[in-house]
């Protein structure tokens, strides 16, 4: 049987489909039209609105610095990590926490890391009274500061993980290792020589990842909620406060936000863009100069250092989160409660039991179909032999590439519109949109990589098309497909926008509800849903670890990896 | 104190298992051949050498290059050139760019565009400064990863089966090109091949490396 080519089509539309229709929401409501509200524009209403409100040239830079920063920031420790350690045991033992760390939701890392840098968190308690002399939480701003320096921190953490994956990913494509033979060689220090030789080509096979973090970064939500400034907040919180709002005709203005918000993207897009141009001119120019940057130790220990803390902060903060949500009494400069007890669980276990169900199903739904689609495009792509191309990889980020900001208020006035907003379906729709590019990028390196004179052989004995893949790729595939699951899964649990805004608040996830209690300040009740969140997305990256070597027990060539 | 390159007691383990011993003297000009079967640690030796040694082997024994110890250096301050099969040109970087980089920074900002034209014109490249790497040919990439190399100012140079790639007429301009180059600096040469006519081009002494038994 010829596959036809309706899987890439619907794909195609499964995934740019509620963007497109998103942003055409996004923008008529911008510009004033939106019947539900009885408004029929176009009029430039919602933008006057817009540049009414006073907190716009603060929330305006707040997006831009943070997510500038914080991709600067991230990309920095990353390549210092990269240059000056590869290879070396300490990272290797940082290596081995990345996967784990990258499936924590951002949302629990940024708990997490509250949990640690708030007045009243670990890092005070632990200086105090003793050194600080504070014998009450002290009254300074250590998070959702109004530079945003918390929410950057809490960007920082979890994008440093992503960035050091898929460049290691990228890394065995480009001959590092001769690179860096030659380089040092020729006199080079470990971190110039790698900077100036290995990091041009590996940053042209990251660069879209690169611009994702930066979109990302400045349009984020959960994170900005828990750790950012308040009043007044990003640009994309503010956003979503309009569209929360009673009155339907603040949608328009949260609509007008955010077209202002996905110009916001292009601009810094086209600002790094410039800048890597004149990075990459500063680079040659050192390149020929020939300094050897012999003395670069304390660049290392930098690098080290930070990644360090990176990581510790994460890891600390879920501890963080396990003790509060055990902890009975906890007052202030003690570093651990009084004592353990299973009351915040038995309180708040049934009800984040339920929300762990409707978690579990929106994911499921989400990445099974999404891998249907995935598999079916792949395998059509290779009957008809096609390859994806610069231009196809370019419509697999672009839903990662525009601001969830931009186009989720717009999905979801037109969901209002004609009606079916608020139901679990629309909500598995939208997660989609999220859990296709991760599917495929991380199921396109396996696929390709199986030998194909397997089939080839099984043709010859007379096997279709169909039983090959069913019978001979997807079982050798087993271990990769897990793992794509587990990724698919991951993100699906960890999306809070799309589930928010599509949802109507009638769908409730792990992830929203933890959010919603971020006001509350309920340390117990955020411990207990945090974790939750971080189990629920952690558990299919165990099964992907695990199930494999136990199905092919008996299979060696199947064990790898 | 020139004297070129000592190896003395040199002992090479994988591991627990002996894999090369070796007592060996290259004077300065001399080229000297290292012959074995694949596996017989050839590639390893020089891995020991540049300080480039993967952490399975454990090394004893002394290294001296011109009366100076390498062993206690990192390799970036070993002064030790070396050259593989593959030419390992810098793709990001023009053939001008390539050689700049290997230039040694001793050379002032005002001098190296001088400098790399001038290395250009000894390996028959005029006027290739701002040509992209890739478009080059096999012999002549093989040059300019040559000359980067010499542009550094090592002091002894390392041939890992360099010529390996190239065809046979380009094999023999390509030895007797290296071989020059090195002679007129009065460099000490290690040459590392499987092929018993660039040991006999070479002219100096062929060591045959054998496997331990053990």
């Amino acid at each position: 049987m010829r596959l036809p080519p309706a899987l890439p089509l619907l794909t195609i539309l499964a995934l740019l489909g509620p963007v497109a229709a998103g942003l055409w929401g996004t923008f008529s409501a911008g510009f004033g039209h939106f019947p539900v509200a009885g408004l029929n524009g176009p009029s430039l209403a919602p933008f006057q609105t817009l540049w009414a409100w006073p907190g716009l040239q603060t929330s305006v830079r707040l997006s831009l610095a943070t997510g500038i920063l914080a991709t600067v920031v991230s990309l920095a420790i990353t390549v210092l990590l990269l240059a000056g350690w590869t290879g070396t045991r300490p990272f290797r033992a940082l290596l081995r926490m990345l996967s784990p760390l990258l499936s924590v939701p951002h949302a629990a890392a940024a708990f997490g890391l509250l949990f640690l840098i708030q007045p009243s968190g670990w890092l005070v308690r632990a200086v105090s009274p003793w050194l600080s002399g504070w014998d009450r939480p002290p009254d300074v701003l250590l998070v959702q500061d109004p530079l945003g320096l918390a929410l950057m921190i809490g960007l920082v953490v979890k994008e440093v993980p992503f960035l050091l994956l898929i460049s290691l990913a990228a890394l065995g494509q480009i001959d590092s290792t001769g690179r860096m033979q030659v380089a040092t060689a020729l006199g080079y220090g470990r971190i110039r020589g790698w900077i100036l030789g290995v990091f041009p080509a590996l940053y042209a096979r990251i660069r879209l990842p690169v611009y994702v973090v930066l979109a990302y970064s400045m349009s984020v939500v959960d994170v900005a909620v828990i750790l950012g400034p308040n009043t007044p907040p990003s640009l994309s919180v503010q956003i979503v406060r309009w569209m929360a709002e009673p009155d339907l005709v603040q949608r328009t203005t949260a609509s007008a936000a955010a077209i202002l918000q996905l110009g916001l993207v292009v601009l810094a897009l086209l600002l790094w863009r410039g800048a890597e141009q004149m990075i990459a001119i500063t680079a040659r120019r050192i390149a020929y100069s020939g300094a050897r940057g012999q003395r670069e130790a304390g660049l290392r220990v930098i690098g080290l250092s930070f990644g360090t803390l990176s990581v510790g902060a994460v890891l600390a903060g879920l501890a963080g989160l396990l003790v509060w949500s055990f902890a009975a009494r906890w007052s202030f400069p003690d570093v651990l409660p009084d004592g353990l007890s299973l009351r915040n669980w038995q309180r708040n276990g049934p009800a984040a039991w339920q929300t762990l169900g409707t978690t579990f199903v929106i994911a499921l739904a989400a990445t099974l179909s999404g891998l249907v689609l995935t598999l079916g495009c792949l395998e059509t792509e290779e009957r008809h032999h096609w390859r994806l191309t610069e231009k196809g990889l370019w419509l697999l980020y672009l839903p990662l590439l525009i601001p969830q900001t931009a186009f989720l208020p717009g999905m979801q006035t037109l969901l209002l519109q004609i009606g079916v907003d608020r139901t679990l379906w629309a909500v598995v729709l939208a997660h989609m949109v999220f859990v296709l590019p991760y599917l495929r990028l991380s199921l396109e390196g396996p696929y390709k990589a199986w030998d194909a004179r397997q089939g080839t052989i099984a043709a010859a004995m007379g096997a279709s098309a169909n039983r090959i893949f069913f019978r001979l790729r997807l079982p050798i595939l087993l271990a990769p497909l897990l793992t794509a699951f587990a990724v698919g899964m991951a993100v699906s649990v960890g999306q809070y926008l799309p589930t928010l805004l599509v949802g109507g608040g009638r769908v409730q996830t792990l992830t929203t509800e933890a959010v919603a209690l971020a006001a509350g300040g309920d340390r117990r009740a955020i411990g207990v849903y945090g974790l939750l969140q971080t189990a629920a997305a952690l558990l299919p990256f165990m099964m992907a670890v695990f199930l494999p070597p136990l199905v092919w027990r008996n299979r060696k060539g199947l064990q790898h990896g | 104190m020139d004297d070129g390159l000592r190896l003395t007691d040199l002992r090479i383990l994988r591991g627990a298992a002996p894999m090369l011993e070796l007592d060996l003297h290259v004077p300065p000009a001399a080229i000297v051949s290292l012959m074995g079967p694949s596996g017989v640690g050839k590639s390893t030796l020089l891995a020991a050498i540049t300080g480039q040694l993967s952490a399975d082997f454990t090394l004893s024994g002394d290294i001296q290059l011109n009366g100076r110890h390498l062993r206690p250096l990192p390799a970036q301050l070993r002064r030790v050139g070396i050259l593989y099969q593959d030419h390992l040109l810098f793709p990001h970087l023009s053939v001008g760019g390539n050689l700049a980089f290997g230039l040694s920074p001793e050379a002032p900002r005002k001098q190296r565009r001088a400098r790399v034209e001038a290395a250009l014109h000894d390996i028959g490249l005029d006027g290739y400064h701002d040509r992209d790497p890739e478009t080059l040919s096999g012999g002549q990439k093989a040059r300019v990863a040559m000359m980067r190399m010499l542009l550094s100012n090592p002091d002894l140079l390392l041939l890992d089966e360099p010529f390996s790639r190239l065809d046979k007429t380009l094999r023999d301009q390509m030895r007797q090109l290296v071989f020059a180059f090195a002679r007129d600096r009065d460099l000490p040469v290690l040459l590392v091949t499987h092929d018993a006519e660039d040991a006999q081009a070479a002219g100096g002494p062929v060591i045959q490396l054998t496997q331990i038994s053990r």
